[in-house]
């Protein structure tokens, strides 16, 4: 066990450093669940491609840096410490993209993941449906074979920042004789298709973060089709237990926060009623951060996250919820103004509604104890 | 960056696990409620005892990054012996120039143990000598008078020692992180296996037609167990490297360490206890054995409401 930094990842965090200390703008963008605030932040991820830094442990040949995950780790510390805006790229280059390095054809790589780094195609993800929810496999919206590609016909939802994207992915029943996770294909959509409707929903913070969309008769050519026909689940699957489960919330965001609500704990006049809790999350963020370096030695050395995806996931998640409850408890009333509000404290209100849907998106914190109770625990059915 | 043993300290690992399993029983924990234990001899014939004196001195020069999964061992089946007080004493003693003691103890000839002024030490009726850790320093106490007081945990007897000692010039702020350290990682042990028993016994126990470890609320709570043993782990072994490292932060980092560990073993007893049900509250069943372990260690070498004090000053300089 060495847990001290190489030569060259010290020299990788410097870099990492002085590249967004000379660019990260220096008024916050507006909300990234905004319209206008949604722009603003994709010409923020043009920069950040252009510079190399938009996906530093993808190859060199899709505009990565082949960097290490250890590296990536350390990106990420320095990404979030920097207070660098949030990524309207995510739902590709963390979601889509490791599904297609792990399932895609060498077409698909080289058409899709250059683009969905620079921010010139956004994706965003619709594995939901009203009513397949955790219940993943029940999905009912249809693709039918016809020349040269299929038709899409259904309804998915919960699809984040939908309205402001270009394309979108998810399953559809390829069998119609099929049930449950058999008969289900992987399909990549564009939104501009005729029969693609984008309805956009609110979320608690009252932005358009969600779309519900309806798909009647959409054409998708085979070229679109992720992995094998009627394998779909296979490789829905293939990812979310390998680097989703890593990449999805990576421990630098945590360790952010926490250093923010250290500081506006010293700054609240440090209320030793809130001691314990502040110092709680401070520790959480840390320990999270040595549990992931404990996971992504075992990976670089041939091993493989498992199960530990779903555990990482319960622990952030209701981590992230207790952090911001402690910011909201230090800031009073003034927690609960609105940011147009001339006594509004910046960011604590929205990161706090944000962290509610921690255990419910990515599969609920039920479905993941589920998980960690059948393959870790070897509990019986 | 490597967040991870070597192959070697895996390995002596193993063979320790394998070792106590076959020695430690359950039936030998209960045993040693009532007569005094005696695994002393394996320990020193195993190596355990001269893991971290110096070669010169008949030990094996190894440091916390080998102990602590050693520990962890120790923790799992509940060791009656004092452990952790011996690895605190030895390296103090080295430091202190007491080599004859350093040998003494390496080979299992001498016993130590030691305690934080004005608290319990533990097993000080079979000690040799006992060193005693106040806010000036450490002492060396070779003639004591002691006091049993009956404990919880039978198989951990608690004594107040009497004597006069002789400063010892060593690092007592070290033994104390060691002392510290090797708490947490038996706690993580100790926890790991209190879940451990809760999942045979939910795959073994039926009720309603079913295992009762196939039911959601079962489930549930045998996770929620899991996962905060599984992140504990790294915050004790992130200790063990900044004890063997002597790195700046190291009070910060074993405090956390024992805040982890206990809030996971005493978490782990919670739902292991509910697990068991009935059974599990009885004196007959091994379970609170391994509880009340849990809970002595949760509350030596500081307790969480201590170490929550020394971690804030140490991030807010309070």
């Amino acid at each position: 066990m060495n847990l001290t930094y190489t030569v060259s990842e010290q020299a990788f965090r410097a870099d990492c450093r002085a590249w967004l200390e000379a660019n990260v703008p220096a008024t916050p963008l507006a909300s990234h669940n905004t319209r206008e605030g949604f722009a603003q932040h994709v010409q923020w991820e043009h920069k950040l491609f252009d510079a190399g830094w938009a996906v530093v442990s993808w190859p060199e040949a899709y505009g990565g840096r082949g960097a290490s995950l250890v590296e990536w780790l350390i990106f990420e510390e320095e990404y979030y410490r920097s207070g660098a805006p949030a990524r309207v790229t995510q739902n590709g280059i963390f979601l889509l993209a490791p599904t297609l390095f792990e399932c895609g054809n060498d077409e698909q790589k080289e058409r899709l993941l250059r683009q969905m780094a620079r921010a010139d195609f956004l994706w965003a993800q619709a594995w939901s449906e009203p009513n397949a929810g955790s219940d993943l496999a029940s999905v009912r919206a249809t693709a039918k074979k016809v020349d040269g590609g299929w038709k899409l016909s259904g309804n998915k939802t919960w699809c984040s920042r939908g309205v402001f994207s270009d394309g979108i992915y998810g399953l559809f029943r390829t069998d119609p004789d099929s049930e449950r996770h058999r008969g289900l294909t992987y399909f990549m959509i564009h939104v501009d298709q005729p029969g693609v409707t984008l309805r956009a929903v609110e979320d608690l913070d009252g932005e358009e973060a969600f779309a519900e969309v309806f798909l009647d008769d959409v054409f998708v050519p085979d070229a679109d089709v992720i992995g094998e026909v009627n394998q779909g689940w296979k490789v829905a699957m293939s990812t979310t237990s390998s680097e989703r489960g890593l990449s999805l919330r990576s421990p630098g965001r945590f360790q952010a926060t926490a250093e923010r609500l250290k500081q506006l704990f010293v700054e609240s006049g440090s209320p030793e009623r809130l001691r314990d809790q502040v110092l709680q999350s401070w520790m959480d963020a840390d320990a999270y951060s040595l549990y992931t370096y404990q996971t992504v030695t075992r990976m670089q050395e041939g091993g493989h996250i498992g199960a530990d995806s779903s555990l990482n996931k319960i622990f952030w998640s209701e981590m992230d919820i207790a952090t911001q409850q402690t910011a909201l408890e230090l800031l009073g009333a003034r927690a609960w103004l609105m940011p147009e509000a001339p006594d509004a404290a910046p960011g604590w209100l929205h990161d706090f509604l944000f962290s509610l849907a921690g255990p419910i998106y990515a599969g609920t914190n039920e479905i993941q104890r589920n998980i960690v109770a059948r393959r870790v625990l070897e509990l019986p059915r | 960056m490597r967040a991870a043993f070597t192959e070697d300290q895996i390995m002596l690992r193993d063979t320790v696990r394998d070792t106590l399993a076959a020695e430690c029983t359950p039936a030998a924990v209960r045993a040693s409620w009532e007569q005094p234990s005696a695994f002393w001899p394996l320990l020193a014939e195993q190596g355990v005892l001269a893991l971290t004196a110096s070669e010169e001195l008949g030990g094996l020069g190894m440091g916390a990054l080998d102990w602590v999964l050693v520990l962890e061992e120790a923790g799992r089946v509940a060791l009656p012996e004092p452990l952790i007080e011996h690895i605190a004493a030895v390296e103090l003693l080295a430091e202190s120039g007491e080599a004859e003691w350093v040998e003494r103890l390496a080979s299992g000839e001498a016993r130590v143990t030691v305690f934080q002024s004005g608290g319990y030490a533990v097993s000080a009726d079979t000690a040799d000598a006992v060193i005693r850790l106040g806010d000036t320093g450490a002492e060396l106490l070779t003639e004591f008078t002691t006091v049993r007081h009956a404990a919880a945990d039978g198989s951990r007897p608690l004594f107040t020692v009497d004597g006069a000692g002789a400063p010892l010039s060593g690092d007592a702020d070290a033994a104390l992180d060691r002392a510290i350290l090797a708490t947490a990682a038996q706690l993580l042990g100790l926890g790991n296996q209190v879940l451990d028993l809760a999942v045979e016994y939910s795959k073994a126990r039926r009720q309603f037609g079913k295992p009762i470890g196939s039911f959601q609320a079962v489930q549930h709570h045998l996770v929620d167990a899991l996962l905060k043993l599984k992140f504990a782990a790294p915050v004790v072994h992130r200790a063990a490297h900044s004890v063997a490292t002597n790195d700046p932060q190291r009070a910060l980092h074993v405090s956390m360490a024992k805040i982890y560990a206990s809030e996971a073993a005493s978490l782990a007893c919670r739902k292991s206890l509910q697990v068991h049900g009935a059974i599990g509250y009885t004196f007959e069943y091994d379970l609170h054995l391994w509880m009340k372990r849990v809970w002595a260690l949760s509350e030596a070498w500081g307790n969480p409401a201590w170490h929550r004090n020394r971690a804030a000053s140490s991030l807010f300089g309070a």
